[in-house]
């Protein structure tokens, strides 16, 4: 890491079915909320899975500036999430950013350069809106009622808005962010599955470095609860089934009886900061992202690694980049994403990365409360990770009652624990692809 | 000392061909890549043309290694493919004390294309044309009942963004940063940007680099129809791709893969590999003006292009060579001939600019790449290709464009533009290896 240009933490947006902001993810966490509930958006009947975390009530003219609400129509969820989540990290961090100005919540001008202020957003394979596109494929079929491409090239593609295709694009999630907000600097959109958020920041505090930006916007947002997202995760045998009659309780992150995660919809972004920029406008500081590790696993882009080496090599990695030993650790943000494979690899991941320390060092997990929210995960996670390290108190994970001995991890469950924070590891890891990223957090202190 | 990044292999799966110097002889002779579709038909659709990777079978490249791959998209098996080329041409297959943590992989990767007829069959069947008054809804049980038959757990898996990089790091045991962007038509000169200063830092010492990407397919036409940003010149597909001509009407829709090893130098010279030339600077910005137009002012632009100029510390008359976006929109050639204009010509100047989407069409995500690798044999032979299709000069496009024959010149350091919807803005510096 250059330690001459430091990165910092300054402002938490975050949006998970917990409602918005940091505070509702803390307090859901720590006093147990589930999020999970049988899915409303769609009729989830005829899914093995039929349960999932929504966000309700997102009003999209409360994260804009008036004259940017026609844009806000065509834009899909995930769009919608990161958009929002943006709104939130900026008013948090108080950065007097355009969309703010323009809104009139503060007043100009802007405190931050908009060629300085730059965004790195992890972002999902965005699914086309299925009622949009399947009225549109419907009115297409010949007299036998199947679907034709000759009569879809005549005139059933009109039926298609003509910014059709710029709701689906992942960058468009950073794209609107940096519009809404007039961000300038370099524009960066990761797509590797659940480890994009971490990439995302990780990234962007490189990015800050090596003095192209003094300001990112970072993280991630997704949103797979629809019936293609549902269907794609069953497909690939990852959901819980043993509950549709218990959301509540269905994803058991590292528990011996897990069977499954949920998917949910949610994004985090975080606003990392050039220490001494955050210090001249006197912002709040949450913590400082001193170290990051990337790798892959390179067994198969499947499924991962039994012995999780991907998962091991970035730790050690972040670990080496922040000058920390593993004795150092007092907490770990694990991706834990309740199917049987994943938590076995990233706990054993997890013990070959800290050697004997690995069995002990207490493990907070968040997918029992709120569910897998893809690209956006990790970066929800980092802002528990960091508010964990605020309140020096650990959340438990919900569901989790008997930790697999398989995983050999302290996971925290049952009640909150409280216990002197100033190190913090966030692990990740695309469930199939291989890349894993890892962050650190610690607590600032001059 | 500071950590110096250059090129010691290169491949790529294009419309003209496979082979790096084919193709690279193709393009010098100004031959075009365009036909009609053959991937689907497209007899009924604005477009009828593209530029398709054609006699193309993954198994000739991988040799035994394919086994392990035969599911991979059409996406990811040009990737696969020209990673091959580079990483062989590399010297790697046979580098003996590589550390596979410090060998990474950072694409601009776009998604595998969607399984049309499954998808289709699911979505039509799934169509309750009665409900919500007669408007017409989706049966979400319906659907399901048919996509969970029809649609393949691999298949869908195979479509995700990061399934490139990730085969990648299993055929090269790459343990390094893996990473995939997809910012639109910017991605893999992004991408290669970032994977030089992954590399500068420390964080690797050799990146497999550049992009990817297949949009030749009924929705990806469908999308690009729809924005009017394809040409629809079908009586003459070969003109279509008109860069810079006053008579250009869209670009032509193209897709293949351009990879690159990317080394510390140090690294390749105590492997005594081959340097080909080197990444000297790399500006990246984002517009923040519109979703679907560029900044009128070419602002990002301009601003992308004097970072790299920067990060290279060269002067604007330093470049001797553009390879530009060009993509034969109205909208992009225009502005970036005005970006080019601002920063380079100043006195009288000028400067050779190309456009190889031209000949190539607009291979997307991965449209950056292949522009890269011209640019490293530019240097290498000391010869620019040309803008074929040039005919009728544009008052708002003004600049030397090489126009419909290749040139011989010395390039010391090339540039190359690569900009993205939503206003993604990235340049390179490709520079001769000296000292």
């Amino acid at each position: 890491m250059n330690r001459d240009r430091r990165a910092v933490i300054t402002g938490l947006g975050i949006v998970t079915p917990l409602g918005l902001g940091a505070e509702a993810l803390w307090t859901g966490l720590v006093e147990k909320r589930s999020a999970v509930r049988r899915i409303g958006a769609f009729d989830p009947s005829g899914f093995q899975c039929q349960v999932g975390g929504e966000i309700d009530g997102l009003k999209m003219s409360d994260f804009v500036p008036k004259s940017y609400r026609k844009s806000t129509k065509v834009m899909a969820r995930d769009i919608e999430i990161a958009v929002a989540c943006a709104y939130l990290a900026a008013q948090d961090a108080r950065l007097k950013t355009k969309c703010l100005i323009e809104r009139g919540e503060v007043e100009g001008p802007p405190n931050i350069d908009p060629a300085r202020l730059g965004a790195n957003i992890g972002s999902g394979l965005i699914c086309a809106d299925l009622v949009e596109l399947a009225g549109a494929l419907a009115s297409s079929v010949d007299e036998a009622g199947e679907f034709s491409l000759a009569q879809w090239g005549l005139e059933g593609m009109s039926n298609l808005t003509p910014l059709w295709l710029l709701k689906f694009l992942p960058n468009m999630l950073a794209c609107h962010v940096t519009i809404v907000h007039d961000a300038q600097a370099p524009s960066n959109t990761i797509t590797c599955g659940e480890a994009s958020s971490h990439l995302a920041i990780g990234e962007a505090v490189r990015t800050i470095a090596r003095g192209s930006a003094d300001i990112c916007i970072c993280g991630g947002a997704e949103s797979k609860l629809n019936p293609m997202g549902l269907l794609r995760q069953e497909l690939l045998g990852r959901l819980c089934t043993s509950c549709n009659d218990n959301p509540a309780g269905a994803c058991r992150p590292f528990d011996a009886k897990r069977d499954g995660t949920v998917i949910s919809e949610g994004g985090g972004l975080i606003i990392v900061e050039e220490l001494e920029h955050a210090k001249a406008r006197g912002a709040r500081i949450y913590g400082e992202v001193s170290g990051f590790g990337a790798s892959a696993d390179t067994t198969s882009w499947r499924s991962p690694d039994p012995e999780g080496r991907g998962i091991a090599t970035s730790i050690r990695k972040a670990l080496y980049d922040a000058s920390l030993t593993a004795d150092q650790v007092d907490l770990i943000a694990a991706q834990g994403l309740g199917t049987r494979e994943h938590d076995l690899a990233e706990a054993a991941g997890i013990r070959a990365a800290l050697g004997r320390r690995g069995a002990t060092v207490p493990v907070m997990g968040t997918r029992g409360t709120i569910g897998n929210n893809g690209a956006g995960s990790g970066a929800i996670d980092l802002a528990a990770s960091v508010l964990a390290l605020a309140h020096n108190t650990i959340p438990p994970s919900l569901n989790t009652t008997r930790v697999d001995p398989a995983c050999g991890l302290n996971v925290i469950h049952g009640d909150p624990v409280d216990a002197r924070i100033d190190a913090v590891i966030s692990t990740s890891f695309a469930p199939s692809g291989g890349q894993a990223a890892c962050l650190v957090i610690r607590r600032y202190g001059d | 000392m500071s950590r110096r990044v250059v090129v010691t292999g290169m491949g790529w799966i294009t419309p003209l061909g496979h082979d790096v110097e084919g193709v690279w002889q193709r393009l010098l002779g100004g031959h075009s890549g365009m036909a009609y579709t053959t991937l689907f038909d497209a007899t009924t659709f604005p477009t009828k043309f593209a530029a398709e990777v054609k006699d193309f079978r993954l198994q000739d490249f991988l040799g035994e290694s394919y086994g392990a791959h035969t599911d991979a998209s059409r996406n990811t098996s040009f990737a696969l493919a020209a990673a091959k080329l580079a990483w062989d041409g590399a010297g790697l297959s046979t580098a003996s004390d590589l550390d596979p943590t410090q060998v990474g992989v950072y694409l601009g990767g776009g998604e595998g294309p969607l399984d049309f007829d499954n998808f289709v069959e699911a979505a039509v069947k799934g169509w309750d044309h009665q409900a919500n008054s007669g408007q017409g809804g989706l049966d979400a049980v319906k659907w399901y009942q048919i996509a969970h038959r029809k649609l393949s757990p691999v298949r869908e898996l195979e479509q995700d963004p990061n399934m490139a990089a990730g085969h990648l790091a299993v055929l090269f045991n790459a343990q390094g940063p893996n990473l995939n962007t997809l910012t639109a038509c910017a991605a893999s000169t992004q991408a290669l940007g970032e994977a030089t200063c992954i590399i500068r830092r420390g964080d690797a010492d050799v990146m497999v680099s550049g992009g990817t990407h297949s949009m030749v397919h009924p929705f990806g036409a469908t999308g690009f129809n729809r924005l009017t940003a394809l040409s629809t010149r079908n009586e003459d597909c070969l003109k279509a791709s008109r860069p810079f001509d006053r008579n250009r009407d869209g670009f032509v829709l193209g897709e293949g893969a351009g990879m690159v090893i990317l080394e510390e130098l140090e690294h390749a010279r105590a492997r005594g590999a081959q340097p080909l030339a080197e990444i000297a600077g790399y500006g990246s910005t984002a517009d923040a003006f519109r979703i679907t137009d560029i900044h009128e002012d070419g602002r990002g632009a301009i601003a992308a292009i004097r970072a790299a100029l920067a990060d290279a510390g060269l002067q604007p008359k330093d470049i001797d060579y553009i390879s530009a976006h060009g993509t034969s929109t109205e909208e992009n050639d225009k502005i970036e001939s005005l970006a080019i204009r601002q920063v380079f010509c100043g006195e009288g100047r000028k400067v050779a600019i190309s456009s190889i989407k031209s000949m190539m069409g607009h291979l997307i995500a991965a449209a950056g790449a292949v522009e890269l690798i011209t640019c490293v044999l530019s240097v290498r032979d000391g010869v620019v290709p040309p803008t074929i299709n040039y005919e009728n000069p544009d008052p708002n496009c003004d600049l030397d464009y090489v126009p419909n024959q290749a040139r011989k010149m010395t390039v010391r350091h090339a540039l190359s533009n690569s900009f993205g919807f939503g206003g993604q803005n990235d340049t390179l510096v490709i520079s001769a290896v000296e000292g």
